[in-house]
């Protein structure tokens, strides 16, 4: 049952993990490892596979390939029933019955675990008490979305998966179901996250991978990943004209090129430097300046740097 | 073994959770009880109303001779009247009249009579033999043999005597096919069974609540129609009311069974809706609930009684009448228990989780 003894630290793990649909790979090879007590984060754009990743993880799909191990166990090799009293997990489009109250909808969730927290703690904990006797149907989207949580939190899980977990939420929303998963890192919780915001990437994640295509393209901290731009500002432009991306990437002060959206993006190591330098080699090729930006490199830089696309293009 | 009993956090047993949120949703889905618990009851009033007493109702003659007209107008149980040909044959054409009497034109002293009706419809043969005699008497006829008309008791069986049993089982079939067909697949479509599918829930815990929170609906309809039809119709029921609950427990449990089967793997409600349909609706016209299915060739017989709603439609008329209790309907009972076994095995193992 349990692992060999290197393994305790690791909550979940898979190696070569593939999963085929017809005319499509979802999951291509994919090797992660999460380990006990962090955040891991798996962020990319849809379509990815990161769903389908989560999904064979919770023991709810099947990969063509690879082996999956949860909490030192195997899905089907075991009691997966004791396994998922173990776990909490929030899918990305489920909608609980609109008739049933908060409290009615948490206390059938509680029943299917032995272990758990009590039905009226974990409303607490998710902030919904004044809601506690609120038809489902009639709660906005942040407070489905945090009673989602409380399901997943209410068998007092060691392993929590959040797929999605702020999609289509306001700001403000999305803040409270961040306090929401980072209380429950407090108390020693792993989380295994999908997004496709950095933002959320980045203030969750103790460690990330990104994903593209069913494949791990980068793996590391937020901050590992975004010093693998070598670069911390990036400048973003337009021009009339055409631009050398060679004479452009020699400047000084920068890092890097790469063509994005009909307009540049520079990797800038030193701003001071490079901006002048730009905007001369943009005279010198008599091509005018349209737009130019510049901000903070993030994780949504890496990821544009990697694969030449945004997380949210099509 | 030795493990403590779980306390749940305040919860109960899962299937009693379960059952007790089927409920509860049931409860608060307002359409779902008015065709549960009122439409059953409003389409026994409105038959009930639109058939009742037949026993009493006369037969309507259009007559286009005055003399004849006469002749007739004493006579118990025909309404007369005298009318122009042409419109009495309309009247005939469009079901007003049951039967018109000519006179051949230039037949005297005596008139030779010609009756004309619809000998496909009871009323118009019926009424035939009501104004043969009556007239035949009218003209001097005597009559050899003297009797007395002893009548039945109406009690038993009139059209809402008929009718209720009828009510009661496709009510059982109604609800249960839809009410849990149609609930398993807008849970699938939300996503909600994967949910259930992710916890250590027990798979048939699921499905048992869904035929417990039927068992529990059950009594209450069955109740509501049979309460109606007793003090609304006086429609007794002869056999003891433990045998109409268990025949109705039978058919409620048997179309609990299909309805999961229906609902095992459909994606949409589209789709549920489609196979409920091709399930239901030969069985609203073959298995007697508003007619009795020995209108149909008798060779059809024998495979109508193997559909479920005949075998409940049957088996409560049995309890009805006050037919040796249940063991008259132990055949009914043997199809019901074959539908329902091998629909919930079947649906057991085909059900789709996401």
């Amino acid at each position: 049952m349990s692992g060999t003894g290197n393994d305790r630290g690791v909550a979940a793990r898979c190696v070569g993990l593939v999963k085929r649909y017809p005319g499509v790979v979802a999951v291509d090879g994919l090797d992660l490892e999460v380990r006990r007590g962090e955040c891991f984060g798996l962020l990319g754009p849809n379509g990815a596979g990161k769903t389908t990743t989560v999904e064979i993880l919770e023991g709810l799909n099947t990969p063509d390939d690879g082996v999956v191990e949860v909490l030192g166990q195997r899905w089907g090799t075991g009691d997966d029933r004791l396994l998922r009293e173990r776990l909490g997990i929030q899918l990305q489009e489920t909608q609980l019955a609109d008739k049933l109250t908060v409290a009615e909808t948490v206390r059938l969730f509680r029943s299917f675990y032995r272990h758990g927290r009590p039905v009226d703690e974990v409303i607490r904990l998710v902030s919904l008490d004044e809601k506690r006797n609120a038809r489902v149907g009639k709660l906005s989207g942040g407070q489905k979305q945090r009673l989602a949580l409380a399901c997943a939190l209410v068998s007092a899980p060691e392993l929590m998966f959040l797929d999605e977990p702020t999609t289509g939420l306001d700001p403000q929303a999305r803040r409270h179901v961040w306090d929401v998963v980072e209380s429950f890192r407090q108390g020693g919780g792993t989380v295994i996250l999908t997004t496709h915001y950095m933002e959320e990437a980045a203030r969750l994640c103790d460690r990330l991978a990104i994903v593209d295509h069913g494949r791990r393209i980068a793996l590391g901290t937020p901050a590992e990943l975004v010093a693998s731009l070598g670069a911390d500002q990036i400048l973003e432009l337009h021009a009339g004209g055409e631009l050398d991306a060679d004479r452009l990437g020699m400047l000084p002060g920068v890092a890097g090129v790469s063509a994005r959206n009909g307009g540049w993006m520079v990797r800038v190591r030193d701003v001071g430097a490079a901006l002048p330098a730009v905007l001369g080699e943009l005279e010198r090729a008599g091509a005018p300046l349209e737009q130019l930006t510049t901000h903070q490199a993030t994780l949504e830089d890496v990821f544009v740097h990697l694969t030449g696309r945004g997380l949210r293009d099509g | 073994m030795a493990e403590p009993k779980a306390s749940r956090g305040g919860a109960l047993h899962p299937l009693a959770e379960l059952t007790r949120v089927r409920m509860l949703e049931f409860l608060r889905e307002p359409e779902a009880v008015f065709w549960v618990f009122v439409f059953p009851v409003l389409l026994a009033l409105a038959l009930g109303i639109a058939f009742r007493d037949s026993g009493a109702t006369s037969y309507r003659v259009g007559v286009t001779d005055p003399a004849i007209a006469d002749r007739l107008a004493g006579a118990p149980t025909l309404s007369v009247a005298a009318m122009e040909r042409s419109a009495a044959l309309e009247a005939l054409g469009r079901g007003r009249l049951d039967i018109v009497v000519e006179v051949e034109p230039g037949s005297e002293p005596l008139p030779r009579l010609v009756y004309r009706f619809d000998q496909t419809r009871p009323e118009g043969r019926a009424a035939r033999l009501a104004v043969d005699d009556a007239l035949q008497r009218a003209y001097g006829r005597l009559e050899p043999l003297q009797h007395r008309d002893e009548r039945t008791a109406d009690r038993g069986s009139r059209y809402i005597d008929f009718l209720i049993p009828g009510l009661i089982g496709l009510n059982l079939m109604g609800s249960g096919m839809w009410g849990i067909g149609f609930s398993i697949v807008v849970a699938r479509t939300r996503g909600l069974l994967k949910r259930f599918a992710a916890t250590p829930m027990r798979r048939p815990h699921y499905l048992v609540s869904y035929a417990l929170s039927r068992l529990l609906f059950l009594v209450l309809e069955v109740a509501a129609i049979v309460g109606f039809g007793w003090l609304m119709f006086g429609v007794a029921v002869r056999g003891p009311l433990l045998a109409v609950l268990a025949v109705a427990i039978g058919g409620g449990l048997t179309f609990a069974a299909l309805g999961l089967l229906v609902a095992a793997r459909s994606r949409t409600i589209e789709s549920v809706s489609g196979w409920m349909n091709l399930l239901m609706l030969p069985m609203w016209l073959l298995s007697g609930s508003f007619f009795s299915y020995e209108r149909f060739p008798e060779a059809f017989w024998p495979a109508i009684r193997l559909l479920p709603l005949t075998a409940v439609n049957d088996a409560l008329r049995a309890v009805f009448r006050g037919e040796a209790l249940l063991a008259g309907a132990l055949p009914e009972l043997a199809v019901l228990a074959a539908w329902g076994l091998v629909s919930f095995a079947i649906a057991v193992r085909r059900f789709r989780w996401q």
